[in-house]
């Protein structure tokens, strides 16, 4: 029986369709399950897995590798705090030490009514608005411990819903056409392309037996 | 030395408010470049963007033509655009993604037409929430306006694209790591060689790895020709590039400038671009082009913005992102931080690399809280030369990928300009700053 649901699965199926390899698709179907479940649930891994042609651990060792994909189940809302470099001149250690006592976790925790996850982030390439955080990966400007505090308010009473959606969906423009180039096309080019280099290489093979060196400059050109 | 009047080149619809719509994008010229370019022949356009010197943006600066022209001889299966912007306190790509992505877009496809691919992938970084959405929508317009798919406006020539989004790692801005993660894998660098991308690259195939600010300055190079971006600059150094200021500054921001014309002076304290040191403070140290670059002092502030200048002064010009520290700043407690990132986003795959990261932060960490020891200083510089034997710059690499021999940089630094800063840490077993 499908974890995901119906329609989560035909955007997973559309997503493979995407890649010359189904593999490819991996992190952007990750991205789906945490979109419906809020964090990679097992039982998501093992039909993601199943989708793409790997086993179950191959998809949680490639998804534990990323901050982003969260195999622990995270609050509706993930607050990002950049304490990196142009942050940390602009006093993000003290806001997120702020941070930590106004919502009583420390980073990597949630708060007990499952509403806030506090993370300590890298640097989020907005540092022109020092410090820097995000909600969901929403960016919502340079914070001081009051903004910060008022931001925690909105969330908590929901009056944020409009621009920023629970933690997991990320994109929410969808792809509206799959591939449209000609895949035969493709696949004669492809073709032709890789007889060619074969060709090339079995000249490079045929130059080195004869003891040519420094043979790689110029000429190739067909 | 000055700031000049060079044209707007990536930069040009940043104004406006709908900068990131079709409706804006086609009212100021959008996609006649791609239409010029699919008039001409592959070679003519690749010959254009030869003769405009463009150096990649993305930090190493490798000329872009001379990347596609190894291309040449092996005929290039797939495009993969770097949009993985992650360096600490570089965020230009951010904004010409979120800004203007139908030019990051006609960028992209000119470049496919260029080296003739029919499949190109887009690897934004998944924090990047908007940027992706509008890049996706972007998309989506264009293939409708008929611009990307089948038969691009009636020229024979087809090309699909597609937006990738990445999950949150650093390591994937370096390019083979990129290529893995767009495999579905761990952001784990492959070895060079054999692991060229222009040889082995995406699925074994040869790939162009271009930046996603290198192609956004194509479509203005193929309408106004190569000639007339070399024009611009400098030496090496042809256009403009969009260099992020952030730190004590009174404007942080990104600011285009045209190549080497501009000194760091000019960029941090001229009143219409960083407008100074907050506060009336005074300069104490700043780096030049993102964390992995040696620090330069109040010193370096006339050399120009250029990427030779800058390497001959000792440090790189890199992803052109500049962190400006004022006197109040604590030297160790910056190099910790920045050490503490290094440490953090260590693929694991180089015991340099991965041991070394971890130990130094540690040691800085210990220094900064009061707890360090006077031979910590040394422990530092033997560290980091195991990590890059000779502390040289460039550094000499003991690891797979360059992250390693970034680490010792900011130490190094910090450890040769601010010693008796490291000394009065250890003496008063307390931050002075704090």
């Amino acid at each position: 029986v499908s974890h995901l649901r119906p329609d989560v699965r035909r955007r997973a199926l559309e997503l493979i369709a995407l890649y010359p390899e189904r593999r490819s698709a991996l992190i952007p179907i990750c991205h789906l399950a945490q979109e419906q479940d809020g964090w990679l649930r097992p039982e998501a891994m093992e039909e993601i897995a199943e989708l793409v042609g790997l086993t179950p651990a191959e998809v949680r060792g490639t998804a534990s590798f990323y901050d982003m994909l969260h195999t622990e189940e995270v609050g509706t809302y993930l607050v990002s705090v950049c304490t990196n470099i142009a942050c940390l001149l602009g006093g993000a250690l003290e806001l997120l030490e702020h941070a930590e006592e106004t919502l009583g976790v420390r980073p990597g925790g949630t708060t007990a009514d499952g509403a806030i996850t506090l993370e300590e982030a890298e640097c989020l390439a907005d540092c022109d608005r020092a410090p820097c955080v995000q909600v969901n990966h929403r960016y919502v400007g340079a914070q001081t411990p009051e903004s910060f505090d008022q931001l925690v308010g909105d969330l908590r009473a929901g009056r944020l819903g409009d621009t920023i959606p629970p933690h997991g969906t990320l994109v929410r423009v969808q792809r509206s056409v799959g591939l449209r180039a000609d895949r035969r096309e493709v696949a004669r080019q492809r073709a032709a392309m890789a007889g060619a280099q074969a060709a090339r290489a079995a000249e490079r093979e045929r130059r080195r037996a004869a003891g040519g060196q420094g043979a790689t400059t110029g000429g190739g050109k067909g | 030395m000055a700031i000049t009047e060079a044209p707007r080149i990536v930069t040009s619809r940043l104004g406006y408010e709908d900068s990131h719509t079709i409706d804006r994008s086609l009212a100021t010229g959008g996609y006649q470049a791609l239409r010029k370019a699919l008039a001409m022949t592959p070679e003519a356009v690749a010959a254009e963007v030869d003769a405009a010197s463009l150096l990649g943006r993305g930090g190493a600066g490798f000329p872009a033509g001379r990347k596609w022209s190894m291309l040449r001889r092996d005929p290039v299966t797939y495009l993969v655009v770097n949009g993985d912007e992650s360096e600490p306190a570089t965020f230009k790509d951010h904004l010409l993604i979120e800004g203007d992505p139908h030019q990051l877009l006609e960028g992209v496809l000119i470049a496919a037409y260029a080296l003739q691919v029919t499949q190109a992938f887009i690897y934004v970084r998944g924090e990047f929430a908007l940027g992706l959405e509008r890049l996706q929508q972007a998309l989506n317009e264009a293939y409708a306006h008929g611009a990307v798919g089948d038969d691009i406006f009636g020229s024979g020539f087809s090309v699909d694209v597609v937006v990738h989004p990445g999950a949150g790692a650093y390591i994937c801005g370096e390019e083979t790591a990129l290529l893995e993660s767009l495999e579905g894998k761990r952001g784990f660098p492959r070895i060079k060689p054999p692991f060229f991308p222009a040889a082995i690259g995406l699925y074994g195939q040869p790939t162009v790895v271009n930046n996603v600010e290198t192609m956004s300055n194509l479509p203005w190079i193929v309408l106004h020709g190569g000639e007339a971006f070399a024009a611009l600059g400098q030496g090496r150094s042809t256009g403009t590039r969009l260099f992020a200021l952030s730190g004590h500054v009174r404007n942080p921001g990104t600011y285009e400038l045209e190549m080497v014309k501009t000194t760091f002076r000019d960029l941090i304290y001229a009143p219409v671009l960083g407008g100074g040191i907050r506060g009336g403070n005074e300069l104490k140290a700043f780096i030049p082009g993102g964390v992995s670059a040696p620090w330069f002092g109040p010193e370096h502030l006339d050399l120009p913005l250029g990427q030779d200048e800058v390497a001959e002064a000792g440090s790189m010009l890199g992803s052109g992102s500049i962190v400006v520290m004022d006197s109040t700043t604590c030297m160790v407690r910056a190099a910790w931080r920045i050490t503490k990132f290094f440490a953090r986003e260590s693929c694991g795959q180089c015991t340099p690399c991965r041991e070394g990261s971890g130990w130094l932060e540690r040691v800085l960490y210990r220094i900064e809280h009061g707890a360090g020891r006077e031979e910590d200083l040394d422990l530092l510089l033997d560290v980091s030369d195991n990590i890059s034997p000779g502390l040289q710059w460039p550094p000499l690499q003991t690891t797979i990928c360059v992250l390693g021999p970034s680490i010792p940089s900011s130490i190094h630094s910090a450890i040769s300009t601010f010693r008796d800063e490291f000394l009065l840490h250890v003496k008063e077993g307390a931050c002075p700053y704090a």
